[in-house]
C-alpha cells in the first residue's frame, strides 16, 4: 500500500535519513521504532509530503508521493497525527474534528465518521463544546487520532501518541489503536516505547541515525539481541 | 465644557471605528500569513480614490459603490499579493520579516505615486448632496454620513466574524493562524488560504478606504499613517480578536479626540505612539488578547 525507497531527505544541507526503504500493507499495523532524532518523525513527514525527499521513490497504492504537496496527500487517503499532537488550542473540539473531515472526500460523510470517531473515543463527546486548550494531556492526544480519523483515511501515520502519557493513558490509546487497525485502517506508528509497540504491531523496523538497521515482525524483534540491548534493558 | 467632551468622544468613536475596521484587516493578514504588510495604508488609500473615482466619473452614491470599491480592491489584492507576498510567506523566519518590509515599503512607493499621478497631490473627498447633514442630540453633532460608516463598519466586521467562525473556510483560515502545518494536515492547502486571508484584509481595507473619503479626506500621501494606525490597534486589540481590534480602535479614536480637545492637535500622533509602546510594554498579548496562547 506504502512503498518508501532508498529515501534520502535533509533539512537545508542536514541529511537526516539515509536510503531509508519502508513498506507497509493494506490492513497492517507497523510500527517503527528507534531513539530520539533517528530520523521518525522525518521519515513521517516525507511521507505526508510536509518534507520532500531529496532522493528515492515513494508511492501509495501505486501512485507516487514525490511531487504530490501536504493536502493532496491527505485527500488521496493518508493522514497523520503529528507529534505532540499539534491540536487547534484556540478552537473548540468540535471544529477541531471538523477541520479533520475538511477534504471534499471526508465532509460529506462527516456526521456518519463524527459518530464512528465519538464511539472510539466518548470523552471527546462530552468534551465536544470545550476549547481543545483546555483539555488534558490524554484528551489531546484523543483529539489528534479522532481529527485525523476524520478524514476517513486508508493509511494513518501516529507520532509517538503515548509521549508524556501516565502509563495507564498509554495502555488505553494503544487499545484504541489496535481497534481502529482492526476496524479496517492501516497505520504505521512511531514509537519510542518500543516494547509496547512492538507488542501491538505486525511488522517492525527499526531506524537509528537515519537508516533502517532491522525488521521483522513485533515478538521477533523483541528477541533482537541489539533491540533489548538498546532499548529493552 | 460637558457638551465638548461628549462632541469629542462621539468624534472619537466615529473615527475609531474607521481604525478599527483598518486594523482588522492588517491583523488578518499577519495572523494568518505572518507577513506585516505595511503598504495597508496604501490599500486603504486606493479604497478611497475608487469610491471618489466611481463618484466623480459615474456620479454613483459612495455607499451604494461600496460592492464595486470591494471588488476593485481584491483584484489589487490577487495582483499583488500574487506578484509579491506568495514568494514571501516560503521564505524562512529570518528572511521573511526583513524581506516583506522591503516590498512593502517598495510596494507603498509605488502606490503613492502612482496616486500623485492619477489624482495628484490634492486633498479628494466625496460630497454627496447630504454630506453636510447632521442631527443634534443635546447639543451634540452627529455627522450623518459618519454615522451610517459606523454602521457599515460594524456590519462588515460582523460579516467577517461569522464568517471565520460559522464557515467551514472560516475554520480553515483559523487553523492556518493558529498552526499552517497543521493546518496542511488537515488536508488544508495553505497557499489557498493565505491568499483568501491577504484578499479579505484588502477588502476590508477598501471599505475602510471608502469610508474615509467620505466622512473625511484623502490624499497620496495618507497611507504611512493609516499603516501606523492599523498597527497600534492592531497591538493594541491583541491578534486573532475581531471585536478586540474594533474596540482598539475606538479606544485610539477617542484617546486621540480628547488629546486634541484637551492638550491641542499636535499631540494626537504621539499619544497614539505612547499608547503603543505601553500596551508592548505591559500588555503585549493587547488589551483584549489572551494571555496564553
Ligand atoms: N526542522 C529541522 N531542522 C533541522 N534539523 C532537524 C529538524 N527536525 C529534525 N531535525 C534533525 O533531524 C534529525 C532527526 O530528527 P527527527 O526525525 O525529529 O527524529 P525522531 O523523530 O526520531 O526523534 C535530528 O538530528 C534532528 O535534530
Ligand atoms: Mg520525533
Amino acid at each position: 500500500m506504502l512503498k518508501l525507497e532508498r529515501i534520502n531527505a535533509a533539512y537545508k544541507d542536514l541529511q537526516v535519513l539515509w536510503d531509508v526503504s519502508i513498506e507497509v500493507n493494506e490492513g497492517e499495523l507497523v510500527t517503527l521504532v528507534g531513539p530520539n532524532g533517528a530520523g521518525k518523525t522525518t521519515t513521517l513527514k516525507v511521507i505526508s509530503g510536509l518534507l520532500k525527499p531529496t532522493s528515492g521513490s515513494i508511492s501509495f497504492q501505486g501512485r507516487s508521493l514525490r511531487k504530490e504537496s501536504a493536502h493532496k496527500i491527505v485527500e488521496l487517503g493518508i493522514s497523520q497525527v503529528p507529534e505532540g499532537g499539534k491540536i487547534f488550542t484556540g478552537m473548540s473540539v468540535l471544529e477541531n474534528l471538523e477541520l479533520g473531515a475538511f477534504v471534499a472526500r471526508a465532509r460529506q460523510d462527516k456526521d456518519r465518521t463524527l459518530k464512528w470517531v465519538y464511539e472510539i473515543f466518548p470523552r471527546l463527546e462530552e468534551r465536544k463544546n470545550q476549547r481543545a486548550g483546555t483539555l488534558s494531556g490524554g484528551e489531546r492526544q484523543m483529539l489528534a487520532i479522532g481529527r485525523a480519523l476524520m478524514s476517513k483515511p486508508k493509511l494513518l501515520l501516529l507520532d509517538e501518541p503515548s509521549f508524556g502519557l501516565a502509563p495507564i493513558l498509554v495502555d488505553q490509546i494503544f487499545d484504541m489503536i489496535t481497534e481502529i487497525n482492526r476496524q479496517g485502517v492501516t497505520v504505521l506508528l512511531v514509537e519510542q516505547n518500543v516494547r509496547a509497540a512492538l507488542e501491538l504491531a505486525h511488522r517492525a523496523y527499526v531506524i537509528e541515525n537515519g537508516r533502517i538497521v532491522g525488521q521483522g515482525a513485533g515478538e521477533d524483534l523483541l528477541s533482537f539481541e541489539s533491540v533489548r540491548r538498546a532499548y529493552l534493558g | 465644557m460637558h457638551v465638548m467632551l461628549v462632541q469629542s468622544l462621539v468624534f472619537g468613536i466615529l473615527v475609531g471605528a474607521l481604525y478599527g475596521l483598518a486594523a482588522v484587516g492588517l491583523s488578518l493578514v499577519f495572523g494568518v500569513t505572518k507577513l506585516l504588510n505595511v503598504a495597508h495604508g496604501e490599500l486603504l488609500m486606493f479604497g478611497g480614490y475608487a469610491t471618489f473615482w466611481i463618484f466623480t466619473l459615474y456620479g454613483v452614491d459612495p455607499f451604494l459603490a461600496l460592492p464595486v470599491t470591494m471588488i476593485f480592491l481584491i483584484l489589487i489584492g490577487v495582483i499583488v499579493y500574487g506578484l509579491l507576498f506568495a514568494r514571501m510567506v516560503k521564505l524562512s523566519e529570518e528572511t521573511k520579516i526583513q524581506n516583506t518590509l522591503l516590498v512593502g515599503f517598495g510596494l507603498s512607493l509605488i502606490l503613492q505615486n502612482l496616486a500623485l499621478r492619477l489624482w495628484t497631490a490634492d486633498d479628494r473627498g466625496v460630497t454627496t448632496a447630504y454630506s453636510g447633514w447632521a442631527f443634534t442630540l443635546l447639543g451634540v453633532r452627529f455627522p450623518i454620513v459618519r454615522v451610517a460608516s459606523l454602521g457599515i463598519a460594524l456590519a462588515a466586521l460582523g460579516a467577517l466574524h461569522l464568517f471565520l467562525q460559522k464557515t467551514y473556510t472560516g475554520k480553515a483560515i483559523r487553523a492556518t493562524a493558529e498552526d499552517w502545518e497543521a493546518a496542511s494536515l488537515m488536508g488544508i492547502d495553505i497557499h489557498r488560504i493565505y491568499l483568501l486571508a491577504f484578499v479579505l484584509g484588502t477588502a476590508m481595507a477598501g471599505i475602510a478606504g471608502a469610508l474615509v473619503s467620505v466622512g473625511y479626506s484623502i490624499e497620496p500621501n495618507m497611507g504611512l499613517e493609516w499603516t501606523l494606525i492599523a498597527l497600534i490597534v492592531m497591538v493594541l486589540g491583541g491578534l486573532g480578536s475581531i471585536m478586540g481590534t474594533f474596540v482598539g480602535g475606538i479606544v485610539l479614536g477617542v484617546t486621540q479626540a480628547l488629546t486634541s480637545c484637551f492638550i491641542g492637535g499636535t499631540y494626537r500622533e504621539v499619544v497614539g505612539l505612547l499608547i503603543f509602546l505601553l500596551v508592548l510594554i505591559f500588555r503585549p498579548q493587547g488589551l483584549f488578547g489572551a494571555k496564553e496562547r
